[in-house]
Formats: C-alpha cells, structure tokens, sequence
C-alpha cells in the first residue's frame, strides 16, 4: 500500500496540489478511500485528516467502504422515475436480499447504487451494470441479468 | 453513437457492418460510396439504433436495427440496390426533423466525433481562424452582443456583456470554464453536445479566451459522462496537434490550454461558484455574490463561466454572422435552444428549436404526442428548479420570458412529458428528495426548510396530511427563496409552488380523501380482484411475495388488504386486467 501511496503523492505534487484529485486516484486504486490512506496523506502533507474526510463526505463518488464486486446503479432522474426506476429498486433490495441501510451483500458481491441522472433519457428507465448501460430495463429483464451474475459467481 | 445510441447496442450494429461487408469481399471497390462513420447523437434516441445507408447519392436511413438484420440490409440493399423498405424510418421521423432549426447540433450526427478533419471538413476551426487573423477581443465581444447569445445552463445572462466586463478587467491571468456539469435530472443537452461534436466546444472556447484574454482554461465535466468525457480527451489531444491549442496558436500572439476536471458527484457544482471552490480543490460550497466571478473567480482572478451548449454556438455565430444567428427567436430570446424531450413522449431524444416556438408544436409535431394515446397532463421543464405547464398553457411559446411569466422556466432544458398517470404531488416530493440531498447544507434556510417541506410531502402522499398544510408549504416555500444563498436553495421551492398552483385539487384529495387520483402514492392505494375479469389463472398469487392472495385454480381470486404491501406485482402480473387499484 505503501508503495501506491507514494506514487499517488508524486502525482499530486506534480497537480497543482488538489485534494479532489488525489482521492480520485486514490478510489481509482483501491476502489474506496481506505481510511489508513486518507491518515497517511494528513501525516505526509501536514492536512488535518478532517478536510479529507470533508471532501469524501461531502461528494457523491466517494466511497469509505469496500464496494462489491458487481456494481449496479440504478438511474433516479425526472426520466426514470416517471418510468418506474423506484419499482426496479424494490425488486433489487429484495432480490439481493440487502440488509436494511446497507447498499452492499455482506458477501461482498453486489452493491445497489443510485444516481441522480446519467443523461440517457430517453432509453429510461437506465440500469447499470457493471459500467454496462442498460436502457428500457424492466423488472423482469433486470432480474435475469442479476441472476446471470450470481450464477457466474457460484462458477467461480 | 452517443450514450443512448452504444447501450442500445450501436457498437455491435458496426461491428456486423464491418463483417458482412468484409465477408461479402466488397469493402474495398465500395469504401468510397460506402464508408462507415461513427456519428454523435442525432435527436431520436427512442429509435436507436438508426442506420444511414447512401448509396448511390440517395440517403435510407433505418430505425430499430439490431445487428441480425444487417446482413440482409447489406444483401438486399448495398449489393441489390433495392431499401428494405419495411426498416425504413416512417414518415414521423421526418415530421420529427422538421420543425427543428439546428446550430449548436448542425454538425451533431453528421461529423465524426472522434476525428478532427471531420469537423474541418464542414467548416470547423475556421471561425478560430478568422476571430485570429482578422479581429479584435472587441470585435468579438461585439458579435456576440449583436447576435443576442443568452446563457444556455438556465440564467440567460447576455454572453457578449459577461465577455466584455471580464475582457476590461486588468490582470495578468484570467482564466475561462466551461461548465459541463450538466446536473439537472432529466437533462442530456451538454453531454450530446460533447459527445457528438466536441470541436465545437472547444473552439468556442478558445474564441471565448481570446475575446476576454485568458490564456488557461478548465472544463468541469460530470464524472457520470464517461464517454463524453474520452471524446473530450481525444478532441483536445488533436487540436493541440494541430496548433489550435497550446503556445503561439496559428502562428499568431496568443497561447491557450484547456485542461478537464472531473466533477465528483455534487449537483451544487454546477452554480458558479461552488463549481470554483470544486476545481480549487476544496467541498464544492457556494459563497455569497457579488463579488461574481468574472471579477474574482477561480484563485482570486477574473474568470468567466459558460455553459457547453452556448460555447457551441460561438463557432457558428462568428461564421455565419451575428444577425443570421439574431434571425431565429424572439425579440429578448434570440437562436435556438437544444431541449430534451423525455417522459411519456413517442419520440423522445434531443431537439433544438428556435426559441418562441409553441409548446404544442414541440410535444405534438416533433414529439409525435402522448405515448400510449394517454391523456397529456404536463410538462415539467427546468429540473428541480422549475415548474411545470399545464395542458390549457399548451400554446405559450417557449422562451425564457414567457415560461417565467407562468412560474416555470427554460433551466438548462430538460422538458419531462407527464400524462395522466402521474401524480403530481409525488412528482414535487421527487425534486424535493433531490434537492434536500443535494443542498451543500451551508445556509439554513435551503439546509433545514427543504427537509422541512420534505417531510411536509411524505406526510401529505402517505395519506397523513393535515388541513393548513397547503398553506404551511406556500409559507415556508417563499421563506426559503428569499433567504437562501445560491441558486439552489432560492428555486427548490419551485415544484410545489408550481403544482400547488395548478393542481391544488390533487394536493387537497390526498390530504381531505386520503386519495391519490393518479394512483401513484402507494399508501394511498388499495389493490383488489375486479372479479368479472379474473380468471382463476393463479399469477397473481404467484408473484404475490407477500402471501396476500389466495383463490382456486379456475375461481376467481382474492386480496387480503391486511397482507398486502401494495407492490404492485400482481397489478403488472395480470394479463386479463383483473387488478384494479385506487
């Protein structure tokens, strides 16, 4: 880890020094902002370790937990709500089987993410999968494509 | 090919393009007729994905192609000669292209996004050419006064003057953002744009710096963009192969970059000033104007701010002239505006109209009407920002005075279609969910008041309204656009005082009756067998994850209003029609 950290400081010496970037890198690598990380660039750069986590906490794209391995977001905008985007959210809770509050399995497959709007409209109501944009998605097909993914993990 | 165009499969289309062609050994004699393109966005994303076949000088353009039918299109029309006329595009397609006037999307669906010569080849650059060789920064900012070019992210504040105080500011750097955090739910103007024609924005840019004389530029793009977002890289790599960016621009005194910074997912970035804050690094918080910032922007200097959309029409205004581009729109509102037109529309996708135009020639002529022959209810335009116009408003014209003049407003141009299956209580909680959580939560009027007319909803659609509540939401509504600091805050308010206004009957049947007349709110629902159409087929019961049906095979069935969770799965389920709510 260490190592990464290293490199990622370089590049933020090399950036003009901005925060936001160097937390995009750091998600880039590891996926989330691991807290030890975000400990490690406050000592390094004398920062208080509070204006990284207000940064973290205050953007969206920011995550402090590991994500699964399968990403799902569903799109929320004006578009997709009129077309149901909540009935897709219900059945994937349920489908998944997420505890309450939670948006990620506790086996660590999948995460339910929501975003605001991907700005493809006119094919809503849009799911994501795995950076994969599903336009007219309906509950039905929805649950196939999971299903495929679950089998795929239990193979592996 | 824009985002709408790869999900629905336009990757594939290509590849089985590139395929048969090669199978059938006539790529080679027929590339010069027959070459492919990837093209951008074209407006009708609902038919995606649409193929152009020119064969011959004569243009077939397809609908709904799936990459099993290409080989016949290859067969039957490339080698045959002969349209396979039943994937042709009917007649609404042009009905669709019509009444349309097209500037900032001129060259969208026609060049190669990814290919700088293809924009050179309709004209690109050269306005850049011209502005350098032949003009002055005031000449320029005297063009774009001329040409009447408003702000296109919502405000309409005249470009030309925003140039012209930043051009007299006296600094030894200033800088230009192009504001491509195109934020607003249900909004894809900006991100087509991008992805179809990027050059354009660029250019505009480069234009726009040497016209206020800056010699650094950032453009904040949403990181939910991501191919917007490499189309942009890939533009900006090739024009500074070609000296249009970078030192000593054509030879001439002036040097320019443009560098990209992510957005990372905060809707109150796209207001100016958080933007600023967001790309110095820091949470993404507005501060209190004056001083704006084509005063004191990014880092404490002069900086001016413009959206991607009227960016794009810069090129196109110093080529073809202020006064060919002042010959569209209104006397206040002049050009065109790019719209997206989505909800329960036919033809839902991208437009771009000359502004005054009706309302009812967008939604009827180049909409093709109500999807499912509904009834139209409204439209919501301007995101959570604005307001919605109703069906006997159908003839205002839409420009940035007249939509003002009815509560709503041209925002950055989202236009949702709602019919009447929509409640529009539930649509107003909706941009109430969305701006309380995407309110930055410094000043406490937009922090608190917009949880408070939040929670003063989900009572009212849960079905635990109180009397008085329409007027405690008109109240605290108007607090909180008086006092609020930014733009966020000062038009949350604007869904519920808009459909307040217009549908109070709606809002008084979920508070009085404990009803939702659209059938929307799910506490306010009910689900029961309609036993005249039930025939005992038992899918109800199936889908039921509540156990709350029960009945025969063959017997008509029954709900348990105790058990049900009023989901909705058996209503779908149905294939007779048997479940009625309300």
């Amino acid at each position: 880890m260490e190592k990464i950290l290293e490199k990622i400081c370089t590049d933020y010496e090399k950036h003009e020094g901005n925060i936001i970037s160097l937390l995009q890198n750091i998600q880039n690598e590891f996926g989330y902002i691991p807290e030890g990380a975000v400990i490690w660039f406050s000592r390094k750069l004398d920062i208080p370790a509070s204006r990284f986590f207000g940064i973290v906490t205050f953007y969206a794209q920011f995550h402090l937990t590991p994500r699964g391995k399968n990403i799902i977001t569903t799109c929320c905008g004006t578009a997709c709500h009129v077309k149901g985007s909540e009935r897709l959210i219900t059945g994937l809770l349920k489908e998944l089987s997420l505890p309450e509050g939670e948006s990620t399995t506790p086996d660590k497959e999948f995460t339910l993410e929501r975003v605001n709007c991907v700005g493809a409209c006119s094919i809503a109501p849009v799911v994501i999968i795995n950076d994969k944009v599903h336009g007219k998605m309906s509950a039905d097909n929805l649950m196939k494509e999971i299903k495929k993914l679950k089998e795929a993990g239990i193979e592996k | 090919m824009g985002t709408g165009g790869v999900a629905a499969g336009g990757s594939e289309v290509m590849d089985a393009f590139k395929k048969q062609l090669g199978r059938k050994g006539i790529r080679a004699d027929v590339k010069k007729h027959c070459s492919m393109h990837r093209v951008g966005c074209r407006g009708l994303c609902a038919r995606d994905v649409l193929v152009d076949v020119i064969s011959n000088d004569r243009k077939t353009t397809y609908q709904y192609i799936r990459p099993e039918m290409v080989e016949k299109i290859v067969t039957e029309h490339i080698i045959g000669g002969k349209p396979v006329q039943d994937w042709v595009v009917s007649e609404d397609y042009h009905k669709f292209h019509d009444k349309q006037i097209k500037v900032v999307l001129s060259d969208c669906g026609i060049v190669d996004p990814e290919d700088i010569d293809s924009y050179i080849s309709v004209g690109g650059y050269e306005a850049l050419k011209k502005v350098l060789s032949t003009m002055t920064p005031t000449d320029i900012i005297d063009i774009i006064k001329k040409s009447g070019l408003r702000g296109r992210g919502g405000a309409g504040f005249p470009t030309g003057v925003k140039w012209e105080i930043c051009n007299k500011e006296v600094s030894p750097q200033k800088y230009i953002i192009c504001n491509a955090d195109e934020g607003d739910p249900g909004a894809f103007m900006d991100r087509s744009v991008i992805e179809g024609n990027p050059h354009a924005v660029i250019e505009g840019m480069i234009i726009g710096a040497y016209a206020i004389g800056a010699d650094k530029g950032y453009v904040y793009i949403r990181a939910e963009y991501p191919l917007a977002v490499e189309r942009l890289e890939n533009a900006l790599k090739q024009a500074r192969a070609n000296n249009f960016l970078g030192k000593k621009i054509l030879g001439k005194n002036f040097s320019f970059d443009i560098k990209i910074k992510l957005g990372a997912g905060a809707f109150v970035c796209g207001e100016e000033t958080a933007l600023i804050a967001s790309i110095e690094g820091q949470r993404g918080m507005p501060r209190a104007k004056p001083p704006f910032p084509v005063y004191k922007g990014l880092w404490g200097k002069p900086t001016v701010i413009n959206n991607v959309e009227t960016l794009a029409n810069v090129p196109y205004i110093v080529r073809k002239g202020a006064d060919w581009y002042a010959s569209f729109g209104t006397e206040k509102s002049k050009g065109t505006k790019v719209f997206a037109l989505t909800g329960k529309i036919r033809n839902s996708g991208l437009i771009e109209v000359p502004m005054g135009i009706p309302l009812r020639e967008i939604i009827y002529d180049i909409g093709g009407g109500i999807e499912n022959n509904k009834k139209f209810k409204a439209v919501q335009t301007g995101g959570p920002s604005g307001g919605c116009i109703t069906a006997d408003m159908l003839d205002i014209k839409v420009d940035f005075e007249s939509l003002a003049s009815v509560g709503s407003i041209v925002g950055s141009g989202g236009m949702v279609v709602l019919d009447e299956n929509d409640c529009m209580v539930n649509i107003a909680k909706f941009f109430l969910q969305f701006t309380q959580s995407e309110s930055c939560g410094k000043c406490v009027p937009c922090r608190i008041g917009t949880k408070r007319l939040l929670e003063i909803l989900d009572r009212i659609t849960s079905g635990k309204g109180r009397e008085g509540d329409i007027g405690l939401l008109e109240d605290l509504a108007g607090d909180i656009k008086a006092t609020s600091l930014c733009g966020l805050g000062q038009t949350a308010p604007n869904p519920i005082l808009s459909t307040i206004k217009y549908f109070r009957d709606e809002y008084e049947s979920h508070i009085t009756k404990k009803k939702c007349p659209a059938g929307v709110c799910r506490d306010l629902l009910s689900y029961m067998v309609l036993a005249e159409f039930c025939k005992g087929c038992g899918m109800c019961k199936k889908v039921c994850p509540a156990g709350a049906i029960t009945g025969e095979r063959k017997e008509t069935h029954k709900i348990d209003p105790d058990l049900c969770v009023k989901c909705g799965a058996c209503f779908e389920a149905c294939k007779f029609k048997a479940i009625g709510k309300g």
